[in-house]
């Protein structure tokens, strides 16, 4: 069995473990249709009624479930799918016939005529497609999205963007996220990709908010801390003077990432923000919202 | 709670989803047609109703308002042969897809031969899909049109309890009622009923199968009709249950045959469909009852934009 395999593999006994006998049959016999199809109808009946046989259930996976996810494919995390989702990703997967050009242009057809649902669950499944570096267009084209669900189908517990978004477009998932007003915290990779341009645009974001009497996301200043430049290290010293007790949180554990000597003697003002740190109790997931 | 199954929301602003949500609107239902001038290339096509699927479902539910639609090749367009056959070799692409709740609305502008075409092929699509059919009768020479729509769907054998006859009026509903039909009335200004007139309807011929809707679109129209005639008729005396059939559960009624309109959809929303309403709330927010007003005309109390 190759990678797709495995992946509708797992998918399809997620979702039959899931549903009545009835419903398992019925998405059995869909799987073997779109499998022997020599045209597309097959796969796009049956991705239309999926929600109607199999339902919309949560998929709630179990720890040891999760796990499976994760050895299948690293940063795949299912954790929010619904039995939906997973069965219209398990029927992508049985259309592929080996060509992954093929496939993405079957996906993009796809695409094109989606519902509301059906375009949330294939930007899920981007992860496990055949032909990922074919897939980035239409990855950034999610990630410009103004549906939040949408925009979090690519962005959110999705190793896509990590893995193949330039520091351009990784740099405008992160700021299109504060704009559309989600949280950060599921982004996966936000750590690893934050860079010295991106520290930079979130700060002439904050800026912007704190110019319009808006308020700032404690959130932005995770992927500040690491790469601020003398500026943003003002920056952080504002909210640490005169933030809300949250803010305060957020920009002192921004410092503490922060390898500035200004940004030590900023921490120096606030051991007791300092010692929380140490015993791990300000983490940036504190700051997930929503 | 209020049931708007005619309204064309992409022409609408966000003031009006705010309104409606204000006055009691829990869904509403948008069926494919027109946008006012004619649609040249099948792509433009592709991407309404594509729109009507997507973003305008979302957009609905960022004011917790839930959003369904039908599919369908208006009577106008339909005189466009090569743009017709194109549409109909997509729609059953889009008549599958989630929150579809009907075929239409369709039937007759001109009465002209491509029409009645693109009509009777589109009846015969519901009837293998087994979707529910929302009839858009003519403007002009209405009284014919109407009785050649209802001739033409039961010559297709459809079962009248699962076709909505739209746009009628004093001279038409008799007819609709008595073959069996859904009656629709569209609360329009000008060109249609009159919601004083509607009261005087559903006195005369009660609420069993007619429907009350705006038809609100880029013309002059009022997407607070159907609650506004609602008041109307409760000023008229007319009972508590009769305003709720033809404002809601009649609807409810004809189009939840599709399978695709439920109750739950707003009262209590599966997770997964929480999470494209707005805040991940339902409408009634923790089982409440929606808060009933009619915001005053005018620019309000409020001046700020924040």
């Amino acid at each position: 069995m190759d990678d797709v395999e495995r992946a509708c593999a797992l998918l399809t006994r997620w979702v039959i473990e899931r549903v009545s006998v009835e419903a398992a049959a019925w998405f059995r016999e869909q799987l073997a249709a779109v499998r022997r199809a020599r045209e597309p109808k097959p796969l796009y009946l049956a991705l239309g009624y999926v929600p109607r046989r199999l339902g919309k259930a949560d998929l709630a996976l179990s720890a040891a479930e999760r796990a499976e996810a994760e050895a299948l494919r690293p940063g795949f995390d299912p954790t929010d799918w619904s039995v939906d989702q997973a069965a219209r990703i398990a029927l992508l997967l049985a259309s592929h016939d080996g060509d992954p050009v093929r496939f993405k242009d079957r996906l993009e057809t796809l695409f094109r005529t989606a519902d509301i649902g059906e375009t949330i669950a294939f930007y899920r499944g981007l992860p496990l497609y055949p032909g990922q570096e074919l897939l980035v267009a239409r990855a950034r084209e999610g990630a410009r999205s103004g549906m939040r669900p949408v925009f979090e189908a690519v962005a959110h517990r999705n190793p896509f963007p990590k893995e193949r978004f330039d520091e351009n477009a990784w740099n405008h998932l992160v700021l299109k996220a504060l704009f559309v007003g989600t949280t950060l915290a599921p982004i996966q990779g936000l750590d690893e990709r934050a860079n010295p341009r991106l520290a930079r645009m979130l700060c002439d974001y904050a800026h912007e908010r704190w110019a319009a009497g808006r308020p700032v996301s404690p959130e932005l200043w995770r992927c500040v801390g690491p790469h601020a430049d003398e500026a943003a290290v003002g920056d952080l010293a504002r909210v640490l003077a005169s933030g809300t007790a949250e803010e305060r949180r957020a920009a002192a554990l921004a410092l503490s990432a922060c390898p500035r000597p200004e940004a030590a003697e900023l921490l120096a003002g606030v051991p007791e923000l300092v010692a929380a740190i140490r015993r791990g109790e300000i983490r940036w997931t504190d700051f997930a919202r929503g | 709670m209020y049931l708007d199954p005619h309204t064309h929301m992409i022409s609408r602003t966000t003031d009006d989803y705010e309104r409606m949500a204000a006055a009691g609107i829990v869904a509403c239902i948008e069926p494919a047609f027109w946008l006012g001038q004619p649609r040249t290339h099948v792509a433009t096509y592709i991407d309404y109703l594509s729109m009507i699927v997507g973003f305008e479902r979302f957009r609905a539910g960022q004011f917790g308002i839930r959003h369904y639609c039908a599919i369908g090749l208006n009577s106008k367009e339909a005189n466009n042969e090569e743009l017709a056959e194109a549409v109909m070799e997509i729609l059953p692409r889009f008549a599958l897809k989630e929150g579809v709740v009907a075929i239409g609305e369709i039937g007759y502008d001109e009465q002209t031969e491509l029409e009645d075409r693109y009509f009777r092929r589109q009846l015969e699509l519901a009837k293998e899909l087994q979707l529910p059919v929302m009839i858009h009768t003519p403007h002009r020479d209405k009284k014919r049109g109407t009785l050649r729509s209802m001739a033409v769907i039961l010559e297709h054998g459809l079962d009248p309890s699962w076709v909505v006859i739209d746009h009628n009026n004093e001279e038409t509903v008799r007819d609709v009622l008595d073959r069996g039909f859904w009656a629709a009335f569209s609360i329009y200004p000008f060109t249609k009923m009159g919601n004083e007139r509607m009261v005087e309807i559903v006195k005369r011929w009660g609420s069993e199968r007619i429907i009350v809707d705006s038809a609100c679109d880029w013309g002059i129209s009022d997407p607070l009709a159907v609650p506004k005639t609602a008041e109307l008729m409760r000023r008229a005396g007319i009972p508590e249950a009769d305003i709720r059939k033809v404002t809601y559960a009649n609807a409810l009624a004809a189009y939840g045959k599709s399978g695709q309109i439920k109750e739950e959809d707003w009262l209590d929303p599966p997770p997964v469909d929480q999470r494209l309403l707005y805040m991940g709330n339902s409408v009634l927010r923790g089982g409440q009852e929606p808060r009933i007003e009619v915001r005053k005309p005018g620019l309000g109390e409020d001046l700020r934009i924040v």
